[in-house]
């Protein structure tokens, strides 16, 4: 089986019906996606299917056909992503585990909506929990990285 | 408050944790200083001059911060604490947690251990504190816990960041011959001003650390500070938001295996005739071994990879033996009902409660049953741990909050001698009191004893995770109070029975330790707040319930700040004073608590009137020595109830960084409302009911609350941060609920009688 992740092609041997979440950590070596739940309940495990953000703990790696997107493709210390700097600048993640779903479904959002409302990010976000409450930082970021979007950095 | 004799009479669980640790430990003598553990594993020119600090030839200077971050900030913090003293920038310098080793016990974890108030300074009192610092040494934990990092650390890693300053000074002096005097330091480099000669740390950094350690170590002023008391950016930041494999989950190893765990639903059950044939064929499957540690019994799979070993898990098939302890929830709350009949431990016992309400008028009693569910920590990042046994050595690889007891149980559990285990500790994916235990890290020990040498990283399911917790227990509170002619109370009598969290402990780390006496964390939080009312009794019962139970986020305080808060609002309705007044008067020997409670009526605009639909409550409470209000606003919506705004205020005595310490406020607060909102640990037939977050959820960011925060140092001791925002929360909340809806919510989560937007 061949999955595109990161840009990169690998070729794996794999059970179709393992989440593309194990696929990428234990197989692969992508552990930037994180697991949480294993029923698509806490949003730790997102990761970009051709753009479109998708819970890859229950998304079997059979039906993962198309460009997967993780955290560790969208930038990288030096070139981080306008999600992943205003992140850094309003010093978001606690813990830390769940933000790497959390810049997934962010970076999809302002993706789709360039400049969202408390409502679009309530929409987009709810799917993604938080356990040490960094939400009131989350929406300042994302209302930052539209910012940092739109002007261009 | 208790006297010395009754200490004595007593004793205290606490004590018998120490006595407990000192077992295993008490070759270490109080006095003697423990070796530097980083002396025997330093870089090729790296010196290292205290088990807090290294600096290499190339001027790499690496700060040990040896406590568990858990995202509380804490790496940060202890790394600005050295890096002040030894003025370098914090990007100037790389953090390690550090190997587990004695030398990082933390001595103020247990220093509130004693059974007094954080407010009394009575000699009694300070006695015991300074009896139980001792007793950290002597016990040598090194623990991340109690909000107490901090407050363990602010002296000595200063000290450990200025005396290393002070012999690269020394060491300077003597390579250019120049008085030390003359010698400046300034982000990692000593200056002669006068003939503008420098040198970096890292060229005298040998040399320095060969000299012997400074006699008199001078620290800074706070008015000369730098870095401390100033917002931060985290160390650990970058890493977090790049998705950088930081955490015990995301260990790689070269041959690793993957596994999980299948343990028996029913605590302490075994199992009953196991059928692992089917499981055992499975695809990928590798071994299935029996696991049996102090936490319980089951089965450990080994595989190729995670998923195989979910499956596999899933596939075993086995009965497990029937409970020791009552199997549902209502059975468990029938326990727990029939001990608040026995006579309990009094905590606080201020004048004459019975013969207060002896002579009562019936129409100034007010009475109240109170009570809080079993909660699961529910950590982002299930249990994990990876382990590898090898040439008769251990390495262990998890995020946890006490390295020397992982190693000195693992080392049990193989049968090995704590010298041939190695601990690795990572970033965890959250703690809040879940990763104290060890029970993650005994299995994986023990299946790294069935991998034939390769590591196995075993990963817990989140059904797992959920229904093996050491669960905050259930409570219940007898309450009533007797008011004057003025509104005021002049009884009050409180009596709270909940399993023993301190016995529950006792039996899984050190099972040949009887607990003895009674358990203060039963009525940590209500015993102990700073309110002076003249006949005042808080009794503590210790319910038989076996179910594990353990410390999570401001553990006796989580129950009690409810159960006192919310009493203490109904006092101040039945009593028709206003619930900010009816504390300011209760507390006015206490001007730190008064303060806190003026700051945040003040933040909130407590005395004006809100439009119809909407309303406040507030709730105070002490805990782990910072003085903290809150104020909840609620709003009723056609969806249900919807928290609006959370305004808080918080003395923590000296506020090292506030930005942090804001950050854990409306942490701790979110963590609180979660939980008295919607979360309850059930049990049927012997087994927890819930299984994942679907039925065990948290607040989500669509019902997340505006928050305002002021950090307050008006009290000259310090505080601890991480859980002090948790009490107030849910008083707070139902005290609200009651201001908008007249509905007094007793039993969490309030869910059960109102519905949230």
């Amino acid at each position: 089986m061949r999955l595109t992740v990161d840009g990169q092609s690998f070729d794996i041997d794999a059970d179709p019906e393992m989440p593309l979440l194990w696929a990428l950590r234990d197989l692969i070596g992508k552990t930037g996606p994180k697991f949480g739940c294993g029923i698509a309940a806490c949003g730790a495990c997102t990761v970009h299917v051709d753009g479109q953000p998708v819970r890859s703990c229950s998304l079997p790696v059979g039906q993962a056909t198309g460009a997967i997107t993780t955290i560790e493709g969208i930038g990288a210390p030096g070139k981080l992503h306008p999600v992943q700097q205003a992140w850094l600048e309003e010093q978001v993640a606690q813990c830390g585990y769940c933000q790497a779903g959390q810049i997934m479904s962010a970076v999809a959002l302002l993706d789709e909506v360039a400049d969202p409302t408390d409502a679009d990010i309530d929409n987009a976000m709810g799917g993604n929990l938080c356990r040490c409450g960094t939400y009131p930082k989350i929406r300042a970021a994302i209302k930052k990285a539209a910012a940092l979007k739109t002007a261009g950095l | 408050m208790a006297s010395v004799g009754k200490i004595a009479r007593r004793t205290f669980l606490i004590g018998a944790a120490a006595i407990a640790g000192g077992v295993a430990v008490g070759y270490y003598y109080y006095r003697k200083p423990f070796a530097n553990p980083l002396e025997g594993d330093l870089a090729a020119g790296e010196a290292t001059f205290n088990p807090y600090v290294k600096i290499g030839a190339d001027n790499t200077i690496t700060i040990v911060a040896p406590r568990a971050e858990m995202g509380q900030g804490i790496s940060t913090t202890l790394a600005v604490m050295v890096a002040e003293e030894l003025d370098v920038g914090l990007d100037q310098v790389k953090v390690e947690h550090g190997p587990a080793s004695y030398a990082y016990y933390n001595a103020a974890i247990l220093e509130e251990g004693g059974p007094f108030a954080f407010f009394d300074e009575s000699r009694t009192a300070e006695a015991v504190r300074a009896g139980l610092g001792v007793v950290g040494k002597f016990l040598a934990l090194q623990g991340t816990g109690g909000s107490a990092s901090t407050r363990d650390g602010f002296n000595k890693m200063r000290q450990a960041g200025a005396a290393a300053r002070q012999m690269l000074i020394a060491a300077a002096a003597q390579k250019l011959g120049i008085d030390a005097a003359d010698l400046e330091t300034a982000n990692g480099s000593i200056l002669h001003k006068a003939s503008g000669k420098s040198l970096t740390y890292g060229e005298v950094a040998a040399n320095a650390a060969a000299m012997p350690p400074p006699a008199e170590v001078r620290l800074k002023d706070k008015a000369d500070w730098k870095l401390l008391g100033k917002p931060q950016k985290r160390i650990d930041m970058l890493a977090k938001v790049t998705g950088a494999p930081i955490f015990g989950i995301d260990v790689r190893l070269p041959d690793m295996l993957y596994g999980t765990v299948k343990m028996s639903p029913r605590f302490w059950s075994r199992p009953v005739g196991a059928d692992l044939a089917k499981a055992e064929k499975m695809p990928g499957v590798i071994k299935i071994v029996p696991l049996e540690t102090n936490y319980g019994h089951g089965f450990g799979i080994i595989a190729e990879n995670t998923w195989a070993a979910f499956k596999a898990a899933e596939a075993i098939e086995t009965q497990w033996a029937e409970p020791e302890y009552p199997p549902d929830s209502a059975a468990i709350a029938g326990v727990l009902k029939q001990a608040l009949g026995a006579e309990g431990s009094a905590m606080r016992d201020n004048g004459d409660v019975a013969k207060a309400f002896a002579d009562a008028p019936r129409e100034k009693i007010i009475e109240a049953d109170y009570a809080v569910p079993y909660l699961a920590h529910a950590t982002m990042e299930p249990m994990n741990a990876t382990a590898r046994l090898k040439d008769g050595v251990l390495d262990i690889w998890c995020g946890n909050q006490a390295p020397t007891l992982v190693r000195q149980l693992c080392a049990n559990v193989l049968g090995m001698e704590q010298d041939r285990v190695t601990v690795h500790t990572t970033f965890m994916g959250g703690g809040f009191g879940r990763r104290v235990e060890m029970d993650y890290a005994l299995c994986a020990a023990l299946m790294a004893k069935a991998a034939e040498g390769r590591p196995v990283k075993v990963t817990w399911t989140r059904e797992e995770d959920m229904r093996h917790d050491a669960y905050r227990p259930a409570a219940v509170g007898k309450f009533r109070a007797r008011l004057g002619d003025d509104g005021l109370p002049v009884a009050v009598d409180m009596t709270i029975a909940s399993p023993s969290v301190i016995a529950g402990t006792l039996r899984r780390l050190f099972p040949s330790i009887s607990p003895l006496g009674p358990d203060k964390t039963i009525v940590d939080g209500a015993y102990d707040q700073p309110y002076t009312i003249p006949n005042y009794r808080v009794s503590a019962i210790a319910a038989p319930v076996t179910i594990p139970v353990g410390s999570w986020r401001s553990v006796g305080s989580s129950i009690n700040g409810f159960f006192h808060e919310g009493f203490l609002d109904e006092i101040a309705v039945a009593g028709k004073t206003d619930p900010v007044e009816l504390r300011k008067t209760l507390m006015a020997a206490y001007p730190a608590a008064v303060a806190v409670v003026e700051k945040v009526a003040a933040m909130a605009k407590w005395s004006e009137a809100l439009p119809a639909g909407k309303a406040k409550g507030m709730a105070f409470s002490l805990s782990f020595g910072s003085w903290v209000g809150e104020i909840v606003q609620v709003a009723d919506t056609p969806a249900g109830i919807r928290i609006e705004k959370v305004w808080i205020a918080a003395d923590v005595g000296t506020a090292l960084d506030p930005g942090i310490i804001e950050a854990q406020l409306i942490s701790a607060a979110i963590y609180g409302l979660s939980a008295a909102m919607g979360q309850e640990i059930t049990f049927a037939d012997g087994m927890v009911e819930q299984s994942n977050f679907h039925d065990f959820d948290a607040m989500r960011i669509f019902q997340c609350p505006a928050f305002e925060v002021a950090i307050l140092e008006n009290f000259h001791k310090m505080g601890g941060v991480g859980e002090i925002g948790t009490p107030p929360a849910a008083p707070a909340l139902a005290n609200a609920i009651f201001a908008l809806t007249g509905k007094r919510i007793r039993t969490l989560p309030l869910s059960k009688a109102v519905a949230f937007a």
